[in-house]
């Protein structure tokens, strides 16, 4: 049999982490594979090693047999190696066609017109919807893709790549992806897909690979594979999917929502009159894939959004349900110094949660520094509050001084939950809070938010492991293309329901 | 599928986590080190001079007198002052390079109350409401950059820099008015002395160097310790973070440059009132570009500003020195001081990254 | 009348001096490194070309113009490239801050130009070079005289005045119409994708840096020979030309051609005080002029807010301006 690539004893490390240890790795000519691991067990770098952005620290390369150094994405060009990333790497203020010449065999002569015509029968082909004209800062995220496809299609790659491509893609774009996969396999080309979707991997792919924790596991037939037996070799043990679900207790009305709309600065409807209402004591899921308004639904209550007309979200403090106060039209300090006690994890950890220069103690502080007439900031707090943080959540950090950006992505997100639940929130809301984090983290989040729960917090947890979401939650609301499609009950519903509201807007609903 | 290449590549770059302090102190001691080797060929080269020997000279430009030191201590104060200003603005992730012309607007509303106010204000009032102009004068120049910035996101680098040669026009403009048909405007007030600072322990400027050492500390202390302080640091961290913990950015970001530019406006007060007793276009003398640099290497701590402020005052001191004992002209001090820059600069590379070369790393099989 | 033709040909020559400045630092910029070492550049270019016209005019027993004018020009674009590659090296191999980096290049270059000058003038206010000033001031035979008006006010210049609209169209077909421009821009653009590309960033940085430097220089060679009739002397002007060079980048929105007008019509505002009044037939005091001279920078800050305004794409600047790239940043 002929390997179209073999990794051998590959090792990177950056700092102190090692990203992949001693990774053997094959790839046939004409076949899918699945590359399958856990979010940070090292997928991506290993792929990057093959597309020339990393350089291994130890281990060998070889395309079609032969050792090869690839210091380059030129290099790996060269080799007939082409990676779509799964940040896109493309040029805004370039049109399309010019982002398919970019970086193009120098031999040839330099013709934008010739480029458009190959790319365009490329289009055609495989029924691409892509305007070669239009600048990218103007397109969708799936036309993004599609034109990073179309790029390295352009090249002839023999290895393509792809990195969590079904991530941002409607259903109906996916399956027109796999279609052009198997394709390309058709076409004798080798073609690896990082994933973490099980069903995608066994819908797709020949054979699958499994990392974990930036070690090799090994390969598996996707014929003799299920979804059990890959994620066993994914997460190392027999996951117990049953998390402990407590029953709520004496739902209080928290937070009502209702006709809630919000553009984003291109004028888009990212919400579409949305109305809810969460409860204490109950955790709600919000599932939809991803960028159907989930962020600006959670950053609208915070206060970080401009809500249109006509817009009302009503909190009920404890002790106040019978005041509602309104949040639309007020700052995040308007809302705290309103006595609202609002915790918010938003995605973005070190982007928006957290201060990454500052230490835990710098971080304690970032909601509450501007409690008090003193011009001074008041560091003893928020140093019992550090402390108390590191201590209950098992926080892993050399000092409570080190800059948090230093730390792993789980004590990072720890320092962030801990800080949130720290002041008795009344309504706790967290987006993708076990993004990236292993198993056992995650668990201790899903623990501290049942926690909360009974203590008769309103919890809303955005997600997107829909096991989890069924397993967690009491109730789950679906947004589709920025609309409330749909509330279910957690405890009865199928993945298939979500699922199938997640993608198909309701006629007229409501 | 073309050739490919085999050989691994000779040298690769890679993050430090962190360098410990005397790792840091080294590094930096070396680059100032070899800078002065470099200088030292460039000034036997051109001079053929033993460099050994006109490092000494370079020393007694600072150290030969006690009225040299007290002059060299009265050039620090003003390039760290503006150190100073820079500082919060830095660390707000703002590149305030408009400090020559904030100095300027400072230095023109005081040369301006002294001469129309002069007569007709008691001494404290007088002083009051030169303070008071020229802080707002360079409050202002500082603000409406930063107004832009925060409303509309306008490129504040280039913004700055552009303010420093309106600043040089008005100035230009309004000592044209002053000195009336004379050719120079002189110094203000010659014969009344008003507004200018009293003597102080010898020296008018030695006023100058006490509000500098004290603003050395509150600076210190308000960055580090105060509640505005950490907003800067959110602010220049993350917008979006800023925004999540109910900062309100764009008020942070225009107060700050205010502060910024009112530190400014109050150097070029101490520039008129205790050194020069004068205005004119080159009042700020440059020190606003170069105090960049020393608020950018010193990483917004004022002490190590401090440092930087006097090896730098040192040499240019020094140059000058040479250049009067050795016939030279004082262009040497551009060029020595920027042969240390370029090097301290450079160095800041080996703080940060690290390099791996081929075949060190054998072992890792 | 008069006056109007007095004034621009005060203003073309002027223009050309930051229209190579700026084009320059538009190649530079377009590769995402912001250099402020312009006026330090400009300083390196004018003083290498004039001392080696200088030491040639003094040395030889028969100067040639054409020599003289070559030797400049090399001399001038060796000079301020080396200025480029310490720009260089030290913002893209040692990953420095480009502003201060530049900064201090403006420093040093001007202490440099400054400090050598002095050798040369030996104790004059100044010095010149003659030949080397009749070389590059030598008009084109047939089209200044014969034309009338024309002549007068488009083909009276050297040649450096022609050879920078030319180099404009050439800086515009280059980035526009080419691979070359093409990467140079992704470069600028975005560091990460260009580098996903195949395109070796490290590389177009440098050359885009060098090169840029050297153009810039060329701005600087054809003030003090040229503009300034062949004179050197201690001078703070060229700091000034230098930074409104900077200013002109962002009037024309990083595009070569606008270069053309707009350092044409900057010319026009520089000299604008003292041409505006006697054209309208008002006397205005001396310090009247003094504040005009601030239109040129008012102009590009207002040019500055209205991109901005904008925010259309096309006219900002390079995405990753002032920004080194690290490929392993993780």
């Amino acid at each position: 049999m002929e390997y179209a690539i073999q990794l051998k004893n590959v090792t990177k490390t950056f700092g102190k982490v090692v990203a992949n240890k001693n990774v053997n790795l094959d790839v046939k000519k004409g076949e899918i594979l699945s590359l399958l691991g856990e979010n940070g067990s090292g997928k991506t770098t290993l792929m990057n090693m093959i597309s020339g952005i990393y350089f291994p620290d130890s281990g060998e390369i070889m395309v079609e047999g032969k050792k090869v150094e690839i210091r380059s994405p030129k290099d790996a060009y060269d080799l007939g190696i082409g990676m779509i990333h799964q940040h896109f790497k493309l040029i805004d203020v370039f049109s399309a066609t010019e982002n398919i010449a970019l970086g193009l065999d120098k031999k040839q002569k330099f013709d934008l017109k010739e480029v458009k015509k190959k790319a365009q029968a490329i289009c055609d082909k495989y029924h691409f919807d892509l305007d070669l004209n239009q600048k990218v800062y103007e397109m969708s995220v799936s036309q993004k893709q599609t034109l990073e496809i179309v790029k390295v299609l352009y090249r002839g790659a023999n290895i393509l790549i792809l990195d969590e491509p079904t991530a941002v893609l409607t259903p109906q774009e996916t399956a027109r992806l796999f279609e052009v996969i198997r394709n390309m396999k058709a076409d004798n080309k080798s073609v690896i897909i990082i994933t973490h979707k099980l069903h995608e991997v066994l819908e797709i792919s020949d054979r699958v690979a499994i990392l974990r924790k930036g070690e090799y596991i090994g390969t598996v037939e996707t014929s003799e594979a299920t979804e059990n037996s890959l994620t066993e070799m994914m997460v190392g043990k027999k996951v117990e999917l049953n998390i402990a679900r407590s029953a709520p207790v004496n739902p209080v009305k928290r937070l009502s929502i209702s006709h809630l709309t919000v553009y984003n600065r291109e004028e888009v409807k990212v919400l579409d009159d949305v109305s809810f209402d969460v409860f204490g004591g109950e955790i709600l899921g919000i599932a939809g894939i991803s960028g159907n308004g989930q962020k600006e639904l959670l950053e609208a209550i915070a206060g970080l959004q401009i809500t249109a007309q006509g817009s009302s979200i009503e909190f009920y403090e404890k002790g106040k349900e019978d005041q509602p106060l309104q949040l639309v039209g007020k700052t995040p300090k308007k809302i705290r110094d309103a006595g609202v006690h609002l915790a918010f994890v938003p995605e973005d950890r070190l982007g928006m949660g957290l201060v990454g220069s500052m230490g835990m103690t710098g971080n304690m502080l970032l909601k509450s520094y501007g409690n008090g007439p003193s011009p001074i900031t008041d560091m003893r707090a928020p140093k019992k509050m550090a402390e108390k943080v590191k201590k209950e959540l098992e926080v892993v950090t050399p000092s409570l001084n080190t800059p948090v950006s230093r730390l792993s992505g789980g004590n990072v997100q720890k320092v962030l939950v801990g800080r949130e639940i720290a002041e008795a929130p009344t309504v706790l809301m967290t987006a993708y809070a076990v993004r990236g984090l292993d198993i056992n983290t995650s668990y201790t989040i899903y623990n501290l938010l049942d926690e909360e729960k009974k203590e008769g917090v309103a919890v809303v947890y955005v997600g997107e492991d829909l096991d989890v979401l069924i397993d967690l939650c009491d109730r789950i609301l679906v947004l589709c293309g920025g609309r409330e499609n749909g509330i279910l009950d957690a405890r009865t519903t199928t993945k298939e329901e979500v699922g199938l509201l997640m993608t198909n807007l309701r006629k007229e609903g409501k | 599928m073309s050739e490919v290449k085999t050989k691994e590549p000779l040298v690769r770059i890679i993050k430090r986590d962190r360098s410990s302090f005397g790792y840091k102190v080294w590094v930096r001691a070396a680059a100032i080190l070899l800078a002065l080797v470099v200088d030292a060929v460039f000034i036997y080269s051109v001079t053929g001079l033993n460099p050994l020997s006109v490092y000494v000279v370079m020393f007694n430009g600072t150290f030969m007198t006690s009225i040299r030191f007290s002059w060299a201590m009265r050039d620090l104060v003003t390039l760290l002052c503006i150190g100073i200003a820079l500082a919060p603005a830095f660390k707000m992730h703002f590149w305030n390079i408009g400090a020559e012309g904030q100095v300027l607007m400072g230095g023109l509303a005081t040369a301006m109350v002294m001469v129309k106010c002069g007569a007709s204000l008691p001494t404290p009032v007088l002083f009051l409401v030169m303070f008071l102009t020229s802080v707002i004068a360079g409050g202002l120049w500082g603000f409406i950059p930063a107004v832009f910035k925060a409303y509309w996101n306008t490129n504040e680098t280039l913004f700055t820099l552009m303010m420093n040669y309106v600043a040089t026009s008005i100035v230009a403009c309004m000592t044209n008015i002053l000195r009336g048909k004379a050719s120079s405007l002189g110094k203000l007030n010659m014969s009344t002395q008003v507004g200018w600072f009293p003597q102080f322990l010898g020296q008018r400027y030695n006023i100058n160097i006490l509000i500098v050492v004290i603003l050395m500390f509150v600076m210190f202390f308000y960055l580090k310790y105060s509640k505005q302080g950490y907003e800067i640091t959110v602010v220049g961290e993350s917008e979006n973070t800023a925004r999540y913990a109910g900062i309100n950015v764009k008020w942070v970001t225009i107060r700050t440059m205010i502060i910024s530019g009112a530190i400014c406006g109050l150097v070029g007060f101490l520039i008129v009132a205790g050194r020069d007793q004068t205005i004119s276009t080159t009042s700020a003398g440059g020190n606003g570009f170069t105090a960049i640099i020393v608020a950018w290497l010193a990483k917004f701590n004022t002490f190590y500003m401090a440092l930087i402020s006097f090896l730098l005052i040192f040499l240019s001191k020094g140059a000058a020195e040479i250049a009067s004992a050795y016939s030279l002209n004082d262009y040497a001090a551009s060029i020595i001081e920027g042969v240390i820059l370029f090097f301290i600069l450079g160095s800041e590379f080996f703080i940060n990254y690290k390099m791996i070369f081929r075949g060190s790393k054998k072992e890792v099989h | 009348m008069s006056n109007l033709i007095a004034w621009i040909i005060r203003a073309i020559p002027f223009g050309t001096i930051i229209m190579f400045g700026s084009m320059g630092e538009i190649t530079t910029e377009k590769s995402g490194n912001l250099n402020l070492g312009v006026p330090g550049i400009m300083y390196l270019g004018g003083f290498a070309g004039f001392a080696s016209s200088y030491f040639y005019e003094k040395n030889s027993a028969d100067p040639k113009g054409w020599i003289c004018v070559l030797l400049a020009l090399v001399a001038a674009i060796a000079a301020s490239m080396l200025g480029g590659l310490i720009f260089s090296f030290l913002t893209i191999t040692l990953r420095a801050n480009q502003n201060v980096t530049g900064l201090a290049l403006t420093t040093f270059g001007m202490g440099v130009a400054n400090f050598f000058g002095v050798f040369i003038l030996n104790g004059a206010s100044y010095t010149a070079a003659p030949l080397a000033y009749a070389s590059f001031s030598k008009k084109i035979p047939f089209l200044s005289s014969k034309l009338g008006i024309l002549s007068k006010t488009v083909f009276c210049y050297g040649f450096l005045v022609y050879a920078a609209i030319i180099l404009a169209v050439v800086l515009h077909y280059v980035l526009n119409k080419t691979r070359v421009g093409l990467n140079l821009r992704a470069v600028g653009e975005n560091p990460g994708t260009a580098d996903a590309a195949g395109i070796n960033v490290t590389r177009y940085k440098y050359l885009a840096t060098c090169i840029g430097a050297g153009l810039s220089g060329i701005g600087g060679l054809y003030y003090v020979l040229d503009y300034n009739q062949g004179i050197w002397a201690t001078t703070g002007q060229i700091e000034a030309l230098g930074w409104l060079a900077v200013a002109l980048v962002i009037f024309t929105t990083w595009k070569p051609l606008n270069c053309i007008w707009g350092a044409y019509l900057f010319g026009m505002l520089y000299w604008l005080y003292q041409f505006l009044p006697s054209i309208l037939g008002i006397k205005v005091a001396s310090y009247v002029t003094d504040l005009i001279q601030m239109v040129p920078y008012v102009v590009t800050i207002i040019v500055l807010v209205v991109v901005s305004f904008r925010k259309k794409k096309e006219n900002q600047p390079p995405e990753s301006l002032g920004l080194s790239y690290f490929r392993e940043e993780r």
